[in-house]
Formats: C-alpha cells, sequence, structure tokens
C-alpha cells in the first residue's frame, strides 16, 4: 500500500530535483567509493602485474604467466631479502611489544612523577623524521665502530616501532571500563590475578593490534633500514635498488602475496573477536 | 597483597627497560648528531674523517645552499597533508557514521594497501602515470594534456605520490576520534533546530579535531622528511632536503652538512609542530 502512494508521488517531483536529491543522500557513498578506488588502484595494478610475462623488466604487459606466482624466488637474492625483512619484523616487533606494553601500562595505569615528560619521550621519536632517525642512529654506531647490518637494523625498528606499540596499546587500557577490574577485586581476586585474568585479557586485542602495526611499519621501513643495514638486502631495498633496471614481477608476487595474508590475518582476528563476543 | 613492592616504585620499573632502550638509541644519537653537526673535515685526512672545532658555521652554510630544497621540503609536504585532509574526512566520517555493520570490515581495507610494500605501490603510480601507461597517451589523445606534457617527473607527482602514501596515517586517527562521537550530541544539535551544516560546524568538525590535529601531523611529518616519493616520481628539480642529506651521507660522505641539515630539519618541525598545537589548543596528543 505505501508502495504504491511512494510510486504515485515520484513523477511528480522532477527528474533534476530527484537526481539532486539521490546525490545529496549518497554522496558519501559515492565520495567513498571513489576513494577506495584511488586507494587500490597501485594495489590492483601490482597484482595485475603479478602475472605479468615480462622477462627481466616488468614495465609493459607481455602476456598473463602463471610462472611468477609457481617460482616467487626466481629473482636473484628477492628470497634472501624477504626472509631477512621478516626475520628483523618478528624480532622488532616481539622487543618493540614488550617495551611498549610496559611503558603503556606505567603511563596509562598510574599518575606519578615525570609521567608528562613520559608522554613526551614516546611523542618525540615520532615527530622526528625517519631520515634524523637513521641518519643519526647510523653515526652512533659508526662513533662506537659497530658495522650496519642485521642487528643494527634490528635495534632501529625496535626503536621507532615503541612509539606506536605505545600509543596503540594506551589506547586500548583509556577505553577499559574500570568497573570491571573493581568487581574482580571485589570477588577477592588479589592484584597479581586481577591483572591476569582480568586486564591483561581485555588489553590483548589492543597489543594483538600494536604487534602487527609494529611488524607492518618494520616489514615496509625503507629510509631507516637503508641508513643502518649496510649490504644486508631487506625486501624494501631490493624493491628501491631493482628500480632502477626494472623490478622482475617476483616482486609482484610478493607484495601481492603479504596483502592477502594480512587481511586474511585481520578478518581472521575479527571473526575470533566475534565469536568471544558472543 | 602478596606483593611487597611498595607501590610508587611500579610505574618506574614498567618505563625503565622501555626508556632505557629510547634514551640509548634515540636521545644519545641525536646528541652525537648535535657533535657531528659543528665538525670539519681533517686537513689532509681521509674523505669521512672530521674532528670537532664548533663550527656552527656549517648550519648557515647548509642552510643557504639547500633553502629552495627546504622551501620545496615544507610546501609539498604542507599541500600534501591539506589534500590528504581533505580526501581522508569525508572518508572517515563515511566509515564512522554511514557504513553499518560494513564498519569494520571498510577499516581493514583503508590500512591494507599498507601490506603492499609502499615502494612497490609508489612504482605502481610511476608506471600508471608515465609515458608507458595507458593514462598518459589517452590525456593527450583527447587534447586534456598537451603532446609534450607528461605527470612523472614533476612536482605534482611527488606530491600527490606522498598524499597517496600517507592516506592511512591521516585516515585512522580521523576515524578513530569521529568513532567516539556521542550520536546523542549530534541528535541534540537536530533538536536545537540545527540544520546540518551548522551541526557539522559547530558539533562534530570542533569534537573531531583531536583527530585532525594527530593525523595531519602524522601526515606531515614524515612528508617533510620523506626522499623516496622525491626520488621515484620526481626529477633533479623537485629534490627535497630528504633527498639532499641522503646523497650528502652516502655519495658525498659529508657527515658534518648532512647532520647539519638533519637537525635544522627536526628544529624547524619541531618549531612547527609546536605553534600547530598551541592554536589547535589539544594538549592531549597521542
Amino acid at each position: 500500500m505505501s508502495s504504491k502512494v511512494k510510486d504515485a508521488s515520484i513523477p511528480t517531483i522532477p527528474f533534476r530535483a530527484r537526481l539532486s536529491r539521490w546525490f545529496g543522500r549518497n554522496l558519501l557513498r559515492i565520495y567513498m567509493i571513489f576513494g577506495f578506488t584511488y586507494l587500490f588502484i597501485p594495489v590492483a595494478y601490482t597484482f595485475a602485474f603479478s602475472f605479468n610475462d615480462s622477462g627481466k623488466s616488468n614495465l609493459i604487459w607481455k602476456g598473463f604467466t602463471l610462472g611468477n606466482w609457481q617460482n616467487p624466488c626466481g629473482a636473484p637474492q628477492i628470497c634472501n631479502a624477504l626472509g631477512n625483512s621478516i626475520k628483523i619484523g618478528l624480532l622488532a616487533t616481539t622487543f618493540a611489544t614488550i617495551l611498549g606494553t610496559m611503558i603503556a601500562f606505567a603511563i596509562g595505569r598510574y599518575q606519578f612523577k615525570g609521567r608528562s615528560s613520559s608522554n613526551l619521550l614516546i611523542f618525540l621519536p615520532m615527530a622526528t623524521p625517519e631520515i634524523v632517525l637513521g641518519a643519526s642512529l647510523l653515526s652512533l654506531f659508526l662513533v662506537f665502530k659497530i658495522n650496519p647490518g642485521f642487528w643494527p637494523t634490528v635495534i632501529a625498528h625496535v626503536m621507532f616501532c615503541i612509539s606506536f606499540v605505545v600509543v596503540t596499546v594506551k589506547a586500548r587500557i583509556a577505553s577499559l571500563d574500570p568497573r570491571l577490574e573493581q568487581a574482580a577485586m571485589d570477588l577477592y581476586a588479589n592484584e597479581l590475578e586481577t591483572f591476569r585474568r582480568v586486564t591483561l585479557p581485555l588489553v590483548a586485542p589492543g597489543i594483538a593490534g600494536a604487534a602487527l602495526l609494529a611488524f607492518s611499519l618494520s616489514f615496509d621501513d625503507f629510509i631507516i633500514t637503508n641508513f643502518n643495514s649496510g649490504t644486508l638486502i631487506t625486501f624494501p631495498k631490493f624493491v628501491y635498488v631493482a628500480a632502477a633496471r626494472g623490478i622482475p614481477a617476483q616482486a609482484n608476487v610478493i607484495g601481492s602475496s603479504m596483502f592477502f595474508l594480512a587481511l586474511a590475518i585481520v578478518i581472521a582476528g575479527q571473526i575470533v573477536n566475534r565469536r568471544k563476543a558472543r | 597483597m602478596s606483593i611487597t613492592l611498595p607501590k610508587v616504585r611500579v610505574p618506574y620499573l614498567l618505563l625503565f627497560p622501555g626508556f632505557a632502550f629510547l634514551f640509548t638509541f634515540f636521545i644519545l644519537p641525536i646528541i652525537n648528531l648535535a657533535q657531528t653537526s659543528t665538525q670539519t673535515p681533517i686537513s689532509g685526512g681521509d674523505t669521512g674523517q672530521y674532528e670537532q672545532t664548533l663550527a656552527f658555521s656549517n648550519y648557515v652554510n647548509a642552510f643557504i645552499d639547500n633553502r629552495e630544497q627546504f622551501a620545496r621540503s615544507f610546501v609539498y609536504a604542507t599541500l600534501a597533508t591539506i589534500f590528504a585532509l581533505a580526501i581522508a574526512y569525508p572518508l572517515a566520517y563515511a566509515i564512522a557514521f554511514k557504513s553499518g555493520k560494513f564498519k569494520n570490515i571498510l577499516l581493514v581495507l583503508v590500512v591494507a594497501p599498507f601490506f603492499t610494500s609502499f615502494l612497490l605501490r609508489t612504482i605502481a603510480w610511476k608506471q600508471i602515470l608515465g609515458e608507458e601507461g595507458f593514462l598518459v597517451p589517452t590525456l593527450r589523445n583527447l587534447h586534456i594534456l598537451g603532446q609534450q606534457t607528461t605527470i612523472t617527473s614533476t612536482a605534482v607527482a611527488v606530491v600527490a605520490g606522498m598524499t597517496y602514501n600517507f592516506l592511512p596515517f591521516m585516515t585512522l586517527p580521523l576515524y578513530a576520534s569521529l568513532e567516539r562521537i556521542d550520536p546523542r550530541t549530534i541528535e541534540a544539535s537536530g533538536d536545537l533546530y540545527a540544520n546540518g551544516i551548522t551541526t557539522f560546524r559547530r558539533v562534530t568538525m570542533p569534537l573531531s579535531l583531536p583527530g585532525v590535529v594527530a593525523g595531519t601531523l602524522l601526515t606531515f611529518i614524515p612528508a617533510a622528511g620523506d626522499y623516496v616519493n622525491a626520488s621515484i616520481l620526481g626529477s633533479p628539480n623537485t629534490k627535497m632536503i630528504g633527498n639532499v642529506i641522503e646523497s650528502r651521507y652516502f655519495k658525498i660522505v659529508d657527515y658534518p652538512t648532512a647532520a647539519a641539515l638533519s637537525f635544522t630539519l627536526m628544529a624547524a618541525i619541531l618549531i612547527l609542530v609546536t605553534l600547530y598545537i598551541r592554536k589547535a589548543g589539544t594538549e592531549e596528543l597521542v
């Protein structure tokens, strides 16, 4: 009945007014589609060109092949670079997550002297351009006659990841309902037990998110790595160096795989969260 | 109860390992950088050997020689920040208020391009916008672009690349602050006969300001020090201060000038950031 009334009323509104009203209502939605298209154009391009039968330089489309996906290590050094990036990423993530979470709890849960300067110390590395962080750390290593390489790179990554971990975990701690912990205490749980059985599980998604962020920052870092890694090749360094003479399609395979892997991890995390919420 | 530690010590014990690390690998290097910045070459020494002479003239020389690149860095970074804000704000707004049950998926999609290496994405842009791509020939055939005009190797490409690469850094804090807004405040504004625009201007926008501040900082700071976009998408005419520091370090092995430039860049950014935060009036930043 009501739909009939609606149908009858539409022709009375001029087409132009209807069009502008439709746009007004859907403007944000249209905008969102454009925004996401913009974000994904280079990703789609990278994915498409991972199937290019390109030979050495992956510039022009030459034909479809699955060869690059069947042989992702086909380009010299590429899997070595990928392995280094993963190792550095895992180590840096572990250390940065532990150190950063401790700091986040201190700042998020306690009032103490020097709290605001602690906040400042966390903010400063984020306010320093990467090139300054990388260059200054390299100078320090050179003073102490430490050769750039694997461990200096790990140290550099831990250093710039800590702040991001602190900020992420702190936000999660701030959003906790303090009544949950009070309830645990009311039920005669001591401080340690409350922390272990109530606080930590509640903060855990924040810590997991922070770790994922740290890993992605570390894995994708080029500028700081370039300063502190010496002759060690990481995946971004491989891409940067290869860019001069043409990037092998295998790099597109690895880039695309990382994208789908990360997407799968995040979606799996979402599903686990939703199950738990039930 | 079973813990016998005096409570006041707990935060300091939690802070200690992380801060010791940051002190050694962040503060000390910065101090060391300050020292390097006033050194001069040892006369008769090899390249790369320097001694401390407190040559503050390094700063003057470094700045005068590279003032163009400095100016460019700040102009490009400002433009990229403005464009990123213009693109990200409606996007974050739509995700926070108009996406319903798709909210989490859309949020993931904002971050997802991150995971394809940012170098690969920048190079993809170079190829899409380059001579061999289909876009430039098409635009030329349609006479939108002159026959000789290119997109890559221009300032436009560099700014566009930076805007693209730092977009998630802008979108996430914006989303976080918009999402926290209690929808009842917006309803209340409507109940008080404010129209959509007034509500946005007087309620939504001010409440999202912390997100705007955080997002613009997280975009502007890395953009000002970036050299990757300029070296992949630009030309020698679009060199930024990051390019100069990088080549001073690796190609010319002129550590003092590189250090003086780094320090000037950092100081300029810190001053701008402080002024900006004062102006925006948000204390709780991160």
